[in-house]
Order: structure tokens, then C-alpha cells, then sequence
């Protein structure tokens, strides 16, 4: 599809070859191979990752067979290794920061683009633009030295509201899963309000003049329109968000509690994969240890293959037409 | 006529997100207050300018680890950006089914790897084979970082560009490749900004994939050969130290590493935006 | 304009890629225990000043890290809080063709620290009661193991909270290799290595991971480096040691572990937890540089060897104002000698 300029432009047969080269002169098919390229890197990044992962945990692999996924037992004295309660840590953790962060997200997202005035919420959204930057070892140290104190005064009244499930019984200890769920909703959340927030901004206004002139209220418009039209961005904001707290290593390892056991209650503390790494591979000695380590990087590869594939077919399931 | 029940729930909600707002941005002043509180109340002519010093001999700064992470976001940002934004280029513009597909489903996978990892996998590809620790190694585990947080965002934002103009562009007769480059990344130049900051941002902050790559360094590190100081090692390092003041820098650092972050990105927005506003 | 432009960026790119080198700069890369860092740092720092074309630059990336990378040849020497095993010495020869010699540098020591409401008092810990409270067969404080140690002290009737370590680290290999040697149970139970399966009690990340947790938990036990508990100012408790006193932690009773030590190995690997005799704190440890036997680069080799005869002479006076204990005499004796093993 060149640009029909050019046809008369140059008065001559049209060969394959001029045809050629009109064709990269649009830039077309330059800009075609080039961004291709760049998308290519991912894939082979992704494989070389894997490759690596794969490769250096053949010992575990090869001693413990699927029954790795299966095992509570972490014991490097015995050279026992299990993934599981570090499988279960990561997933609660996650799930409780997305419950908690996504609400104040995109709630946050919402008044910031369609109530906030211009000024104010381009101020305030890059101030908290720069919570991303806040590095992950400060949020740990906010998180022992400000976060779990303050769990521990609201205790009470968290037992008190919801001690009847399984889910906030047993002692609490500051250190827990739920302090790790609760940093890592902080963390994410720039993520989520700042994307939404873009695009949010991006959809174009005659959609909601539309719905207000057809007598919606501002709410109304923008949960019935504004939204659905900004669906896909937020999603992709989620989807960030997700991908993140999966692998947030140093914030969590300090407010975890670092217990590789499962609880039922969140007031327990727990381990996730990312933390155990960054804490022993450092130091691990021997090859079938920092090899069981390398393969819960594996294992963690293969939870956010699923994780991301469950998402997106609720994704799916929950478009509606026109709307993307 | 608005009955009184859609009247409540447009205000209910409405006030909601406003609490939601208040939530994130009272977290975000809490922690920038405290960081500047314990941090940058203390912080002296001396910490950007001069060598670290050891336990009890007060006066001593990050210089090092300052430039350390300037020419690592630097290198990290020469590969991650272009990279990653070319090819969110390719997934907004020119995706197709499959290949697109799967392409974001590994650009979400490699988000989701623990940096540890990704600091890992760069020492097994570049340190062991080069002998040796390196600014560049650890520039370029950032930049592996980079790359996939850039797709997606990049892909994102060029989405949100209404198709109306595209088509606009091409019945007055441009190709893709210029509409691409003269139409829709100026009209997205907002959010792509954006999203270049949060991923520099993010970055900036990373530790567990410098510990095994730049590894560290007392001195000052000429070149990209030799292991180098970074802000964020520092303060991991001093920060679980038993020091008084090794913590107290730490804490400094943390805020001059969020003033550094703030300083980039005021700087981009007001180049980039002396080229024309982009209507809202 | 241009011009200026030109000349600020050629600027920036010098300055970021060049930096004036002295003669015969030579530059030393060096990794490994976190512990003995800050005294590592002013070493080296000192050193620097006196042979300003000498850097030595050490990164903390944990005991195992340093073993690992100097293995691998992306260091020059490596640190470690615990010796190398056998397997790993002979994975270094393999790898690197030398052996590998191991310097103790200075002491260290983990100390019992708690938080009980209501208790001010330094307490007194048997080795049997430290190894019960740890595999959770000790769950109350006024538990008989601990009150018959402590008479005179109220000890309320409450549940023990452990926090130990969860990341891998020496601090940790010198607990636990001081319950292998008090606890048979612990010993056929857990084990010792930088890492272990706890039986009970919480993580924390590092000593601050583990005071902090300490601090805001009532009832609770953990260990920490004699250092922290210093530099923080913490409560720590005595313990009792093989000639039966009950012993708060001090760097004279820690350098006294050493110096009891009556057939001190050649090669430096030694535990001396638990040492006999008066006076000595049993919860101690050697932390060890480790250096290759050959160093092909001769700058290099000359720098390493004057160190350490350095840090074996004014180095070894420099530890007391970080709370780290010097080597006793023979030892440093035995260790100068054995710098000419260092080809």
C-alpha cells in the first residue's frame, strides 16, 4: 500500500524491483522487521531464561522428580528440598495485595482523571508516580519498623471483626502474611493509578458527553462508559501489578515472618519463592542446594504461566462487545 | 429526573474514589516525609561528594554509588528503552494473532521474574564467561528488567490512540511507518512518557540484580569493566548494618535516590513537552 | 552553542570513562562474609590511605558467596564465617588448580537476646536449656532448665516466641554449631550449616530482621552478633561455658575462646565453640579470608602477602574500637608463618 504519490512520481515500468524499493522508501517494511526484532528479543529472553533455570537444576530435578511441588520439607542440613509452602506463600501474598490494591487503584485512578481539576491531579499523580521509585529494601525497612507495629494496634479490631474465619486466627506476631500483602498492595499501586489514570484521560470525551446527554449520572458514565472503554489499559496496569508483586523479593522477605510452613490464617507468618532465593542463594553451598533454589525460579516461572493464563481467560470472559 | 437512588450512589461512589486517593497519596507523603525526616534532614555536601569511609569515621558520602547508578540506568536505559518501546510499537501497530499473543504472555511472564533471578541469570551469561564483575553486566541486567515493562506499557498507551486517527492519517495518503511515527506516538507521548518513568523509576530502585553483576566498590570505577558502587546496594548494605550511622545514611540515600528519580523525570517532561501539549 | 554543547558531553563521557590512573594502580576485587564488613572496610580503607595504588575492594555477598565466587575466579580472595568443607576444597583445586589457604582474621560471637515483660535482669542460659527453647521442647519461660539458672529472677509462666534467622548466614553457623556440641538431639535433629530447618519460631532477616522482631514480640529469644547487641545497646544474656561459669559475652572472653585452644590445626580450620577453659565465651567464632596458594598476577600476589602481614600486625589493634576480638598471639604467630605458603 504505497503511497499512490509515488506511482507517478516515477514514470518508469514498474518492475519487482522499483516496486521494492518504493516500498522501503515508505519505511513500511523497515519499521516492520525493526519492531519485530525488538518484540523477537522478549521471546528469546524469555527461552534464555528458561534454558538457564532449566539447565542449572538438573540435580534437584533429577532427585526429586514432580514430588519437588508436593513437599512441605525445606531442610538444607538433610538436603531435603519441597516447594510448596513457598508455591502457597507467594500465591496468598499476591492475591491479597491485588484484592487490596486494585479497589484503591482504580478507585484512586478514577477521581484522579475524571474529578480531580488538571493541576491538582497531575501533581498528585506524579508524587505518587514516585512511590515506584521508592526502593524495595526502604519499603522492607518501613514495613518492620512502621507497618507491623501498627498491625499489631489494629490487631484487636481486626480479630474482633473477622477473628470468626480461619483466615485471621492463631497468634500474630507482627511478621506475617498479611503485613507481606499489605507492603506489597502499597507497591503496586503507583503501577495501577498512574496507567489507569493515562488512560482513563485517553478516552475520548464525546463518549461521556454522550451518556451525560442521554442523563447518566457522572458515576453512571464512568462505570457504564468510561470504563469498559478503558478496560484494556487497565488490565494491562493489573497485569503489571500482578507481575510484580509475584516477584517482589526484598520488601517482602522482611515482613514475611520467613516460616516455610503453611497456615490457613493470614495472621501466620509464611515464605514466598522469591523471598527464600534472595535470602539463601547467596549463601548456599553446594550445587543441589543452589540448584533447588534455581528450580523454584523455575517453579515460579511455570505458577505465573498459569497464574497469567487464569487472568486472561477471565479477561476474556468478562469483555463485552464494542467495548474493546 | 434523577431518582434519589441513583442520586446516593453517584455520590457514595464518587466520594469512594476520593477516599481512595486520599489512601494513596497519605501513604505516599508518609513515606517521602519519613525518608525525608530521617534522610534528608541529615544529609551534608559531604555525601555527594565524597568516598565511602568506614564505621566511626563520620564525613564520609555515596559519590561513588551516585555515578555508580547514573551510568547503570544510563546503559540500562539505552537497551531497555528502545527495545522495549519498538516492540510495543510492533504489538499496537502491526500484531497480528498468535505472535502477538504469545509475545505478551512472555512479556508478562519475564515482569513476574523475581530480580534475583534476572540477576542470577546475568551472571551466569556474562560475569562467569567474563571472569569477572562488571558495570556493564549489572547495566544490563537492569536493562533485561527494562525491556518487558516497556512493552507492555508502550503497547498499551499506542492502544489508547483512538483508531479514527490513524485512518485519519492514512486516507491523506501516509504510510503506516509514518503514521506510525508522525501521528500516533505524539498523540500517546503522555502516557508513553509516563510509562518511561515509572520503568526508570522501578529500576532505580532494584538491588538483588546488582549484588551478583556490578557487585560493589569502595573506590571510584573508571570504565564498564569493573565493579561499581550503586545507591541501591549501598543501602541495603548499610541500611542492615548495626551502625548508627551507616543506618542514617542509608536513609539519606534512600532520599537522594527518590530526589534523583523526581529530578529525571521533571527533567523529561519539560523537554519533551517544549514540543507541544498534547490536547487533554 | 554547539560548540558547547560538544565540549560538556566529550566531558561527561571522560569523566564517566576515564579516570586518571597512578602508576602501578592495582586493583583487588575481593567478596564474602557479611559479618566481618565493617571491619574489613576500615582495613582496607587504612591501607589504602598508607599504599594509596593498592585498592582492595570488598562487597558483602554472604559467607557462601564468597566461597562460591572465588571458586569461580571472579574474585581475588574470598571471606567466609565458616571453613570450607572438604567437598568445597576440592571443587577449588579442580576448578583452579591450586589449594586453597584459609587466615582467621578476627572474632566474633552470637549472644542470646529477649524481650520478656517485666524482666530486666541478665539472664543465665545453660547450653541445655539455649538447645530446648530452640527445638521447642522448652516452651515455657519458667521452665525448670531456665529457673534453676536464674534464682532470684520472677519468670512469668508465658510461651516462648524463637525468632532465628532466614537468611543463610555465619551468625546462624555459629548457633547452631554451638547446639551440635551441647545437644545431642540437636545435632541428629537439625545439624549445623548457614541455613537449617528450624524447628520452631519465627525469621528475620538479617540481626536488624531479628532485633526488630525481638523488640516488638513479647516473650521472645533470638541470637544476634555481639556486635549488634553492643552497637544497639540490646540485653543479652550470659551463658554458660565448658568450665561451668556463666559468661557475658566480651571480646576478651571471645579472644580467650581461641587461645584455649590447645592444637590449633594447620590449616586454620577449627571450630571453637564451646572451647574449654576460664573465662571464655562459648558461643565464638573465627572468621577466615580465603586465599588461593597461587596468584598468577605478581602485583597482585606482593599486595595480598604485605596485607596480611599488616593486618596481622596494626590491623589486629584496630578491631577492639569495632567490638570485634583480635586473634590471640599464637595464633597470629602461626598465621605469619604461613603467609609463605602463598606462591
Amino acid at each position: 500500500m504505497a503511497a499512490s504519490s509515488t506511482t507517478s512520481f516515477n514514470a518508469r515500468p514498474s518492475g519487482r524491483v522499483s516496486a521494492f524499493w518504493r516500498r522501503l522508501r515508505s519505511g513500511d517494511d523497515i519499521a516492520y522487521v525493526i519492531t519485530l526484532t525488538c518484540a523477537l528479543t522478549i521471546l528469546a529472553i524469555a527461552a534464555l531464561l528458561v534454558f538457564e533455570l532449566y539447565t542449572n537444576s538438573t540435580l534437584p530435578r533429577h532427585k526429586f522428580g514432580w514430588s519437588f511441588l508436593t513437599t512441605s520439607v525445606w531442610d538444607p542440613v538433610a538436603d531435603q528440598f519441597g516447594a510448596l509452602p513457598f508455591i502457597y506463600g507467594t500465591v496468598v501474598t499476591s492475591a491479597l495485595a491485588l484484592l487490596m490494591g486494585i479497589p484503591l487503584g482504580v478507585g484512586a485512578a478514577i477521581f484522579l482523571a475524571e474529578l480531580a481539576p488538571a493541576k491538582a491531579s497531575n501533581g498528585l499523580t506524579f508524587l505518587i508516580e514516585l512511590l515506584a521509585a521508592v526502593p524495595s529494601v526502604i519499603f522492607g525497612l518501613l514495613g518492620i519498623f512502621v507497618l507491623v507495629p501498627m498491625l499489631i494496634s489494629a490487631e484487636p479490631v481486626i480479630r474482633a471483626v473477622l477473628g470468626w474465619t480461619p483466615l485471621f486466627s492463631g497468634p500474630f506476631y507482627g511478621v506475617s502474611m498479611l503485613s507481606a500483602g499489605v507492603v506489597l498492595a502499597v507497591m503496586i499501586i503507583p503501577f495501577i493509578i498512574s496507567i489507569s489514570r493515562e488512560v482513563i484521560l485517553a478516552v475520548p470525551t464525546e463518549q461521556r458527553e454522550g451518556a451525560l446527554a442521554l442523563g447518566a449520572t457522572r458515576w453512571e458514565t464512568t462505570w457504564n462508559v468510561v470504563l469498559p472503554f478503558a478496560k484494556k489499559g487497565i488490565m494491562g496496569s493489573i497485569f503489571l501489578a500482578l507481575a510484580r508483586s509475584l516477584g517482589e523479593t526484598m520488601a517482602v522477605t522482611m515482613v514475611i515472618g520467613n516460616d516455610p510452613s503453611i497456615h490457613a490464617s493470614l495472621f501466620a507468618p509464611g515464605y514466598s519463592i522469591a523471598a527464600i532465593i534472595a535470602n539463601e542463594f547467596a549463601e548456599a553451598p553446594g550445587d543441589l542446594y543452589r540448584g533447588a533454589l534455581i528450580e523454584l525460579g523455575l517453579v515460579l516461572f511455570g505458577l505465573t504461566i498459569i497464574i497469567n493464563g487464569l487472568a486472561r481467560i477471565l479477561v476474556l470472559s468478562t469483555t463485552k462487545k464494542g467495548a474493546s | 429526573m434523577l431518582s434519589l437512588r441513583r442520586k446516593t450512589v453517584n455520590a457514595v461512589m464518587l466520594s469512594l474514589t476520593g477516599i481512595c486517593t486520599f489512601l494513596a497519596v497519605g501513604t505516599l507523603l508518609f513515606i517521602l516525609g519519613y525518608l525525608f525526616i530521617h534522610g534528608g534532614t541529615s544529609l551534608t555536601v559531604n555525601f555527594f561528594t565524597k568516598l565511602p569511609t568506614p564505621v566511626g569515621e563520620l564525613g564520609g558520602g555515596m559519590a561513588n554509588a551516585l555515578l555508580g547508578s547514573a551510568k547503570l540506568l544510563l546503559l540500562a536505559s539505552c537497551i531497555g528503552i528502545p527495545i522495549g518501546f519498538l516492540g510495543g510499537v510492533y504489538l499496537a501497530e502491526f500484531g497480528g494473532s498468535s505472535f502477538s499473543y504469545i509475545v505478551r504472555y512472555a512479556t508478562d511472564l519475564l515482569n513476574g521474574v523475581p530480580s534475583i533471578v534476572i540477576g542470577i541469570f546475568a551472571y551466569t551469561l556474562i560475569v562467569l564467561p567474563q571472569g569477572h564483575f562488571s558495570t556493564f553486566s549489572g547495566g544490563l541486567a537492569l536493562g533485561v528488567m527494562m525491556i518487558p515493562i516497556a512493552i507492555r506499557s508502550s503497547e498499551d498507551f499506542l492502544r489508547a490512540v483512538p483508531v479514527s486517527m490513524r485512518e485519519g492519517a492514512m486516507a491523506l495518503g501516509a504510510s503506516k511507518a509514518k503514521t506510525i511515527f508522525t501521528v500516533v506516538i505524539p498523540a500517546a507521548k503522555a502516557g508513553l512518557i509516563t510509562g518511561i518513568m515509572l520503568n526508570i523509576a522501578r529500576v532505580a530502585g532494584e538491588t538483588a540484580p546488582l549484588i551478583f553483576t556490578a557487585f560493589g566498590n569502595r573506590f571510584w570505577s573508571p570504565g564498564w569493566e569493573q565493579p561499581t558502587a550503586s545507591l541501591p546496594v549501598m543501602i541495603w548494605l548499610y541500611a542492615t548494618s548495626p551502625y548508627a550511622d551507616w543506618k542514617q545514611q542509608a536513609w539519606s540515600a534512600g532520599f537522594v535516590l527518590l530526589m534523583l528519580v523526581l529530578m529525571i523525570n521533571v527533567l523529561a517532561r519539560m523537554i519533551l513537552s517544549k514540543r507541544g501539549q498534547v490536547a487533554r | 552553542m554547539t560548540r558547547r554543547v560538544f565540549i560538556v558531553n566529550a566531558a561527561l563521557v571522560a569523566a564517566l570513562t576515564v579516570r586518571a590512573a597512578s602508576a602501578q594502580q592495582v586493583l583487588i576485587n575481593a567478596g564474602g562474609a557479611t559479618f566481618p564488613y565493617p571491619m574489613y572496610s576500615k582495613w582496607f580503607d587504612e591501607y589504602h590511605k598508607k599504599f594509596s595504588n593498592i585498592a582492595i575492594n570488598y562487597a558483602s555477598i554472604g559467607s557462601g558467596g564468597g566461597i562460591a565466587q572465588v571458586t569461580a575466579g571472579t574474585v581475588d580472595f574470598g571471606a567466609s564465617d565458616g571453613p570450607m568443607n572438604d567437598t568445597q576444597i576440592k571443587e577449588f583445586q579442580d576448578k583452579r588448580g591450586s589449594a586453597i589457604l584459609h587466615f582467621p582474621t578476627i572474632m566474633g560471637a552470637d549472644v542470646p537476646t529477649y524481650n520478656i515483660p517485666g524482666v530486666t535482669a541478665q539472664l543465665n542460659f545453660t547450653g541445655e536449656a539455649l538447645a530446648g527453647i530452640f527445638l521447642g521442647k522448652i516452651t515455657k519461660w519458667d521452665d525448670p532448665e531456665i529457673t534453676k539458672a536464674n534464682p532470684g529472677v520472677k519468670l512469668p509462666s508465658n510461651n516462648i516466641v524463637v525468632v532465628h534467622r532466614s537468611d543463610g548466614s555465619g551468625t546462624t553457623y555459629i548457633w547452631v554449631d554451638y547446639l551440635c556440641k551441647v545437644s545431642k538431639e540437636w545435632e541428629t535433629k537439625v545439624g549445623r550449616g548457614t541455613s537449617v530447618k528450624w524447628p520452631v519460631g519465627l525469621g528475620g532477616k538479617g540481626n536488624e530482621g531479628v532485633s526488630g522482631s525481638i523488640q516488638q514480640t513479647a516473650n521472645s529469644i533470638g541470637y544476634v552478633e555481639l556486635i549488634y547487641a553492643i552497637q544497639n545497646k540490646m540485653t543479652y544474656g550470659k551463658v554458660k561455658n565448658a568450665a561451668g561459669e556463666f559468661v557475658l559475652a566480651s571480646l576478651a572472653g571471645v579472644t580467650a575462646a581461641a587461645a584455649g585452644m590447645k592444637d590449633m590445626p594447620e590449616d586454620f580450620r577449627v571450630s571453637i565453640t564451646n572451647a574449654p577453659g576460664k573465662g571464655v565465651y562459648p558461643i565464638s567464632s573465627f572468621t577466615w579470608l580465603l586465599i588461593p596458594s597461587k596468584i598468577a598476577d605478581p602485583a597482585k600476589k606482593k599486595a595480598i602477602k604485605d596485607f596480611l602481614a599488616w593486618m596481622l600486625g596494626d590491623g589486629q589493634k584496630m578491631t577492639e574500637a569495632l567490638s570485634y576480638a583480635q586473634l590471640p598471639k599464637a595464633v597470629v604467630a602461626k598465621e605469619l608463618k604461613a603467609i609463605d605458603k602463598i606462591q
